[in-house]
């Protein structure tokens, strides 16, 4: 856990003030929409369908069980009992009040939590792997990074009327789990021939209207010289984003316009000026903040305790640990990852009451630290062996143990037409039928890992182009239809999917769905060639005929 | 459902109605013919011209202090006279959720 400091908690109870002020003045009509509006978003506030939508911002998906038991409290006090974790580490509030905005904004503030930059224009939440600090074989812990860039860019002035939104994530693993190559900029962290720790820096990934997959600007850059250097990319982005134009104005399509070699070298050209300025990193900069990272004292445990050999006679609990216990840096622990997709449920709601039941059982088993994932689920980042039997139990028992991480109904959904106001098409019973229909653990775990990303519109919220099986929402003729694309993925060999043919109407998704799956499963030149790679393999063209051969 | 963010010029094509969202909770509410609103579709005033829509919306938008976001939605008045929401999206701000909440109300 990082540990905030008086500057932090007055810079967050000064925001809370200026926003009741501007809260206030909105309510008596002294601010107009229109002037209101940007202050809004600024703190995550935005207007859906039914009612205001709070985002909050959980900072490389970090949470103490102290600002999980907030969280619930404000969904439980201002909201309506739940809450709904986004693929980009925040959480959103569907049904809060203007009026009362203020009130949670200063609860929250109470245990470092808030909303800045969670909308507009701006450097929005610095997102990381969510096993950051305990996955083997990490280069080093990603969130000292993500906690440097957060405080650079938070309320920086020349980042704060961008283009465009802006999106950074860092990891420093093989394995990609925080989607870098689908950001404004991804940075993995890895190490010179020298031993020095540094960064490969992409830039111009993103998904939406127009998608692409992150470049490599610059193969390796020291530690001490990103500030300068991201700050070097955004000054270019800033002074030749286009501002004209809503759909153009991301960096992507600056990166793709200007191709990445003439992009790379203008960021060089403004880098080379201001490289070693005051941005420059000291060493004692980055261990000031290392040192506020505190990090558990773990116990030396045995690799394989009794209770985990117990326990491994009880089918249930090993199809569980199968699926949602993962190897941790340290020998005697685990990774737990608590999956918020139940069978019929929204993907990434959790109720208050689990979210309370969810920071004592990290009080109990996980050094009281909780992690928030890209893929809408939670973890427990610090498990002993010996706890998971117990553990198991627990999260059952408040719905917490689906056996299905990275399986077919983990499924990634936007909020959709039922909650946003930019959607053409619902989302959410999508991914709920979905569910239902490969409810049977046991055929789940024959199909292996298979991601499904749905999104309500071309905006993407829900990373349809990088799923296994992407499902976008469009509509025609007033009605809802979706197209299906396979291929997707969203670690380190990032793509997009391949659209398999027209879209289909609602009633026939889920139907879709399964013929492709059964296509996969007679495909496939064995049980361990995962779905992703049969496509690879053979192509968009043996699924097509599947789904369209009898529609 | 095309979002009315996008909605560009005023012209309908049917029965429609005023919407918005209340300033103070964001609830959804309908402009009604004594020039308030309502959270009852059943309230709310009907145009049946693209001129009286122009010139109710142009009320409702005047109200910056009660309603944020006005727009035209389409309507079905049925044989009964009862009104009911023109399409998915306004049947879904009209009606609530089509998936049930994470927590019964």
């Amino acid at each position: 856990m990082y540990a905030y400091d008086e500057l932090d908690r007055t810079l967050l109870n000064e925001r809370v003030s200026e926003f009741r002020d501007q809260v206030k003045r909105r309510l008596s009509g002294e601010l107009t929409e229109d002037e209101f509006k940007m202050l809004r978003l600024q703190n995550g506030v935005y207007l859906q369908l039914h009612a205001y939508m709070f985002r909050v911002a959980i900072p490389y998906g970090t949470l103490s069980s102290k600002q999980l038991r907030r969280l619930a409290h404000v969904a439980r006090r201002y909201d309506r009992g739940y809450g709904h974790f986004t693929t980009r580490q925040n959480i959103q509030y569907n049904w809060i009040k203007l009026a009362e905005l203020p009130d949670a904004l200063a609860d929250l503030a109470e245990v470092g939590i808030h909303a800045m930059q969670t909308s507009g224009n701006n450097m929005r939440n610095v997102t990381s792997d969510q096993w950051a600090g305990v996955a083997p074989g990490e280069i080093e812990d990603p969130r000292i990074w993500s906690e440097i860039l957060r405080q650079h860019t938070t309320l920086h002035p020349e980042f704060s009327f961008l283009p465009r939104k802006f999106k950074i994530a860092i990891t420093a693993s093989e394995h990609d789990r925080a989607a870098i190559k689908v950001h404004d900029i991804g940075l993995k962290l890895i190490k010179s021939a020298e031993g020095e720790t540094g960064f490969e820096v992409l830039v111009g990934g993103g998904l939406g209207r127009t998608p692409f997959i992150a470049k490599t600007i610059k193969p390796f850059v020291h530690g001490r010289d990103i500030l300068s250097y991201v700050e070097a990319i955004l000054r270019v982005y800033n002074q030749y984003g286009r501002r004209d134009n809503i759909y153009k104005a991301r960096i992507k399509i600056l990166v793709h316009e200007l191709g990445i070699e003439k992009f790379a070298r203008e960021v060089e050209e403004e880098w080379q000026q201001m490289r070693d300025s005051a941005l420059t990193l000291d060493a004692a900069v980055v261990e000031e903040i290392r040192s506020r990272f505190s990090y558990p004292a773990y116990e030396k445990l045995p690799h394989m305790p009794d209770q985990l050999k117990k326990a491994a006679h009880d089918p249930l609990f090993e199809r569980w640990r199968r699926n949602s216990v993962f190897p941790h840096k340290v020998q005697g622990y685990s990774i737990v990852t608590v999956s918020l997709k139940p069978v019929g449920g929204p993907p990434g709601d959790a109720t208050a009451d689990q979210m309370d039941a969810l920071a004592d059982l990290a009080d109990r088993y996980s050094f009281g630290e909780i992690r928030v994932g890209h893929e809408q689920n939670l973890a427990l980042p610090h498990v002993a062996k010996r706890d998971l039997p117990v553990l198991w139990k627990a999260l059952d028992r408040i719905g917490l143990a689906t056996p299905n991480v990275n399986l077919v109904s983990d499924i990634i959904a936007c909020p959709g037409l039922d909650y946003c106001s930019l959607a053409n098409a619902r989302s959410i019973p999508i991914a709920q039928e979905l569910t239902r229909r490969f409810a049977n653990h046991d055929t789940a775990n024959l199909i292996g890992r298979l991601h499904i990303n749905i999104s309500g519109c071309i905006n993407a919220c829900g990373h349809h182009h990088v799923g296994h099986i992407g499902i976008l929402g469009v509509e025609k003729n007033g009605e809802e239809f979706y197209q299906i694309t396979i291929g997707g993925r969203a670690d380190e060999n990032a793509q997009m999917g391949t659209l398999i043919g027209p879209a289909v109407p609602y009633a026939e998704v889920a139907d879709v769905i399964e013929d492709i799956v059964e296509a996969y499963l007679a495909l496939r030149d064995s049980e361990g060639e995962l779905f992703v790679d049969t496509v690879k393999r053979l192509g968009v063209e043996p699924f097509k005929e599947r789904v369209y051969a009898t529609r | 459902m095309t979002s009315p963010l996008e909605q560009k010029k005023i012209k309908i094509a049917g029965p429609s109605v005023v919407t918005a969202n209340r300033t103070w909770d964001g609830a959804v509410i309908y402009r009604t013919a004594q020039q308030g609103w309502s959270a009852e579709l059943s309230n709310a005033a009907i145009v049946r011209t693209s001129d009286d829509a122009r010139a109710l919306l142009a009320e409702s938008v005047a109200d910056d202090v009660g309603a944020v976001g006005a727009y035209i939605a389409p309507v079905e008045v049925r044989d009964n006279g009862r009104i009911a929401p023109g399409n998915l999206r306004e049947q879904i701000r009209s009606e609530g959720l089509t998936i049930g909440l994470t927590v019964p109300a």
